[in-house]
């Protein structure tokens, strides 16, 4: 039987304010265990929750950027449940009136073809603090820096088809929250975590099948290899006659497997109930034209942007568009050279080969924009051949120098003057007689051989073009 | 001088007055204060803690700030306050097990205004274990008596706040009243007590029971006391987002408007069944004496009034179950010994720390929260919460303030109710919907009924202490119940 796989994402981004959502404690990560914790973050007796309007203004940010409802009257509830680091005994939450409601964002997959996901809601919280296992002979260490750090969590529609479209989704809402300012977009930090609900069903059955939730795949990697994992064991299991039951899973990235936490009939019942320490958030139409009047070029519409102002295909203006650094770099390279489409091929070919050989990201490229517009400038003027450029470009990474001065130093620039090649091409007529007879016999594809005999003589720097010109005169 | 005699029954106005004229000073009030509880608290057990360095402490500085000439009404004035406020340095037990080893890292907003208007802190006074009950007998620290007579039971939760003041141990206290926990133990002790608006008086540092439902005040032996008293404690606090950013009126300003057009209205609910009689007759007079000093009485309806009961009784069990939850033996309070595992950790620990009303009540809120039950008991009392405010706003639509008994009986004998929680839950019926509609209200001595004293409650709208004042106070012009004292001690 052909299965068809639906995904729904819970995306929990951490919103980059300075202090947490509820109180006055700095977010910076890493600190010494407990020391960005104050009373309100401990859970005790008598303290109350403030709420951090800086967390609401990028809630808000976010919700215009892919295009949502915001809600006009928002509210938090306590959801309910003992764990060690929940110091309250409860998380504050959102759950009937979310912050942002129904929105959109737009995928693109590898080979350029595009895909609207719906997102349902996304809603403020609280993050909890982090049990230690190790090193506490049997008992657990609980840090509490990270509770009440301000989360947004972005809840899809299931319109997910497969684990390579959960990644570009993924990939979109990274894009978005960190072109935005909202969120350091770190995933190794935990910054942002991703819970994948999972279900298959035979193609064309409207239905959907029973799902299991599988929890913190916390890399782009990860979450395709987890999904791709659990669409396999739930494939297995219903053609093994077996049934998915709906459970909470754990993919274990070392073994490459998930595993079951807790089935839906051990479930906590969470008691939700409206949080009564604080006021309901009414958000009025001037606050939400004040947010959205700071928001940048979003992706999408610098996407677009690059395609008409640059003539760029859909496909590189999307990947030169998906982060901000990136399209900062290549604006100011095109800006530079004038040449937007090279420009676009140097970045995304060259540039992107040697950044992602060292895992460095854009803002810390070896070669800095101004230096790649000035080498498309010198190939461009003529002052040196596209193949040569990329022996300028080398020289360009290994220290960082300008090309004008590599060109120099390595004597690469490109020779025109016609005199000087047209000396060169004599003397090949002269030192190649045979040939030169066989092509004037009519053997035309002998002209290659010509071109390469002057190239090789010039050691490469004649220019190619006025060879050509020169030497169908001169046969 | 001899400040022994003169204090057992002054006010905090005499006592002002006296520290103003340098009759004595704070350090000689202090300490006398500090002798009256040494002496008379093994009988009635007001104070968990009683902080006599600190408190000798903070009246030397209040005699320095008044030799500089920076003293204000309250300079120099003892005061005790309920152990639910939180207070730096000093335990804070909210007469629970799970507290008796806290001490707060932090001053709640309430004592730290007093402190700073130059209040001395006497100690902590008993109380209800988590401020649930209306007799002061779930304290883990043993039940308070009524001075009135120690055979009783002096009302709660704030008992041992009450039985402070009209014993004579503190001229004032603070209280929180979440059912009616300030009045109720303030018309079975004699004394004048004001639940304000809810959102009035900061919530910062006051352990909580039902978030919505609570609000700290004052009680006193008089109302203007009262008026002094809450003019050091209300106000806006950035650090409570319920509390209202509404200026704050000098309480004492209205106190002698007279009543002239008042209208007062009786609601018919408050004076049927299940009203003591001889209550009913001191109400009545008390009324009589508010017209006579020109204000005009109708008769009104409240109609929902009996529905408080169970409205209340779901609402705060419901947040208190969850308020309650952060007390797991994990990060301060009481832990169980050599617990084999976490769920053997919270369950001791919850099991041992927490006395018997304080579970029914997690247990009740917790069931009413719960998937499947949520709709029936949750939303329904929030339902029944709105048409509770819905008959107030109608009524004050005709009425100025309205006024009733503040309890069916007065105080009962110590353990009469403890194996009968319903029975004490309905003892509640006058003050719950106040709390319910957020409303200010108050209780004012109006008599005696075999021995015991009993309250006469004022209600008024929202953000109207200042009116509510002015009644009790032109009340107190006329009478003189609020002077009587107890044979104790």
């Amino acid at each position: 039987m052909e299965w068809e796989t639906v995904i729904g994402l819970e995306v929990h981004v951490q919103l980059s304010t300075n202090t947490k959502i509820f109180s006055g404690a700095s977010t910076r990560f890493g600190a010494a265990p407990n020391t960005q914790a104050c009373g309100i973050d401990l859970g005790m007796p008598g303290t109350l929750p403030v709420f951090n309007e800086n967390a609401l203004r990028k809630a808000v940010s976010f919700g215009l950027a892919i295009d949502a409802n915001i809600g006009q009257h928002s509210a938090f509830d306590r959801k309910n449940y003992f764990y060690p680091d929940l110091p309250k005994g409860y998380q504050i939450t959102q759950m009937d009136h979310p912050i942002v409601g129904k929105g959109q964002v737009e995928i693109m997959m590898d080979d350029g073809t595009t895909k609207l996901v719906g997102v349902t809601r996304a809603h403020l919280e609280e993050d909890a603090g982090k049990s230690l296992h190790e090193d506490f002979h049997g008992m657990t260490g609980i840090d509490l820096n990270r509770a009440g750090t301000p989360l947004l969590e972005i809840v899809s529609e299931p319109d997910i088809r497969s684990a390579k479209e959960a990644v570009a989704y993924l990939k979109k809402i990274h894009s978005i929250v960190t072109y935005i300012g909202v969120s350091d977009g770190n995933m190794a930090e935990g910054s942002m975590r991703c819970d994948a609900n999972v279900s298959i069903r035979p193609k064309g059955q409207k239905e959907f099948g029973m799902r299991c939730e599988i929890k913190n795949v916390n890399s782009f990697r990860f979450v395709e290899r987890a999904i791709n994992h659990e669409v396999e064991r739930q494939i297995a299991l219903i053609e093994d006659g077996g049934t998915v039951v709906q459970e909470t899973r754990l993919y274990d990235a070392e073994l490459d497997e998930t595993r079951s936490m807790r089935s839906k009939e051990v479930a906590n019942d969470y008691r939700y109930f409206p949080e009564p320490d604080l006021l309901p958030v009414e958000i009025d139409d001037s606050y939400i034209e004040a947010v959205r009047s700071e928001l940048p070029e979003l992706p999408d519409a610098k996407k677009a942007r690059f395609q008409s102002e640059y003539g760029l295909s859909e496909y590189d203006a999307a990947v030169l568009a998906s982060t901000q650094d990136m399209a900062y770099f290549f604006e100011a390279v095109a800006s530079k050279s004038q040449e937007p489409k090279l420009s676009a091929n140097w970045v995304m070919v060259e540039l992107a080969a040697v950044l992602n050989k060292s895992n460095t990201p854009i803002s810390e490229s070896p070669v800095s924009a101004e230096n790649l517009g000035q080498l498309i400038v010198r190939i461009t003027d003529n002052t040196i051949s596209s193949k040569m450029a990329k022996a300028v470009f080398e020289g360009m990474v290994e220290d960082g120098s300008d090309p004008d001065t590599i060109i120099e130093k390595k004597g690469l620039k490109q020779v025109s003057d016609t005199s000087a090649i047209e000396a060169m091409i004599d003397e090949v007529i002269a030192n190649n007689p045979g040939q030169v007879e066989q092509y004037r016999g009519g053997k035309d594809k002998l002209f290659g051989f010509f071109v390469g005999q002057v190239m090789k003589a010039s050691k490469g720097q004649a220019n190619p073009g006025v060879v050509n010109d020169l030497l169908k005169k001169k046969l | 001088m001899n400040t022994d005699s003169l204090m057992i029954n002054s006010t905090l106005k005499q006592l002002s007055e006296g520290l103003a004229k340098a009759e004595f000073t704070s350090a000689e009030l202090t300490d006398a204060y500090l002798q009256r509880i040494a002496a008379t608290d093994g009988d009635l057990n007001a104070f968990i803690t009683v902080t006599a360095d600190q408190a000798r402490a903070e009246a030397k500085e209040a005699d320095a700030l008044r030799a500089q000439g920076k003293a204000g009404p309250l300079t120099g004035i003892p005061i005790a306050h309920k152990d639910i406020f939180c207070t730096q340095g000093v335990r804070t037990s909210c007469g629970s097990k799970m507290l008796d080893n806290f001490t707060a890292p932090y001053e709640s907003t309430v004592t730290d205004k007093l402190r700073t208007a130059g209040m001395v802190m006497l100690g902590k006074t008993n109380l209800d274990e988590f401020a649930m009950g209306s007799s002061t007998e779930s304290s883990f620290y043993g039940p308070t008596r009524n001075p009135w007579n120690t055979e009783v039971i002096p009302g709660g939760s704030s008992g041992g706040s009450a039985a402070a003041v009209a014993a004579g141990q503190a001229p004032v206290a603070t209280g929180t009243d979440t059912g009616g926990s300030i009045r109720q133990p303030a018309a079975l002790c004699n004394l004048t007590g004001l639940k304000p608006t809810y959102g009035r008086v900061s919530r910062w540092g006051m352990i909580a029971y039902g978030s919505s439902l609570d609000q700290g005040g004052p009680i006193a032996r008089t109302a203007e006391d009262a008026a002094l008293l809450l003019n050091g404690m209300a106000g806006f606090d950035h650090k409570d987002s319920t509390s209202k950013d509404i200026a704050v009126p000098d309480y004492t300003a209205d106190l002698d408007k007279p009543l002239d057009g008042l209208r007062i209205g009786l609601p018919e609910e408050y004076f049927g069944e299940g009203l003591n009689s001889d209550i009913a007759a001191r109400v009545e007079a008390g009324v009589k004496e508010l017209e006579k000093l020109g204000a005009t009485v109708k008769r009104i309806s409240l109609p929902r009034t009996r529905l408080s009961i169970p409205a209340y009784y779901i609402i705060a069990p419901a947040e208190a179950s969850t308020n309650l939850s952060r007390y797991d033996g994990v990060r301060y309070g009481y832990r169980c010994e050599a617990p084999k595992d976490l769920l053997d950790m919270y369950t001791r620990t919850r099991a041992e720390g927490f006395g018997e009303e304080v579970k029914r009540r997690i247990m009740i809120g917790t069931y009413a929260l719960s998937a499947g039950y949520y709709d029936a008991y949750y939303n329904k009392a929030q339902q029944l919460r709105r048409l509770i405010k819905d008959d107030f706003q109608s009524a004050f639509a005709e009425v100025d303030v309205i006024a009733g008994p503040t309890t069916p009986s007065p105080a009962w004998k110590l353990g009469d109710k403890s194996n009968d929680p319903v029975s004490m839950y309905l003892e509640d019926i006058y003050t719950l919907s106040v709390n319910l509609a957020g409303l200010p209200g108050m209780s004012v001595p109006c008599g005696q009924v075999d021995g015991l004293p009993v309250g006469l409650q004022l209600i008024g709208n929202y953000f109207a202490e200042a009116q509510l004042l002015n009644v009790a106070h032109q009340y107190q012009q006329v009478t003189d119940w609020h002077q009587q004292t107890p044979a104790f001690g």
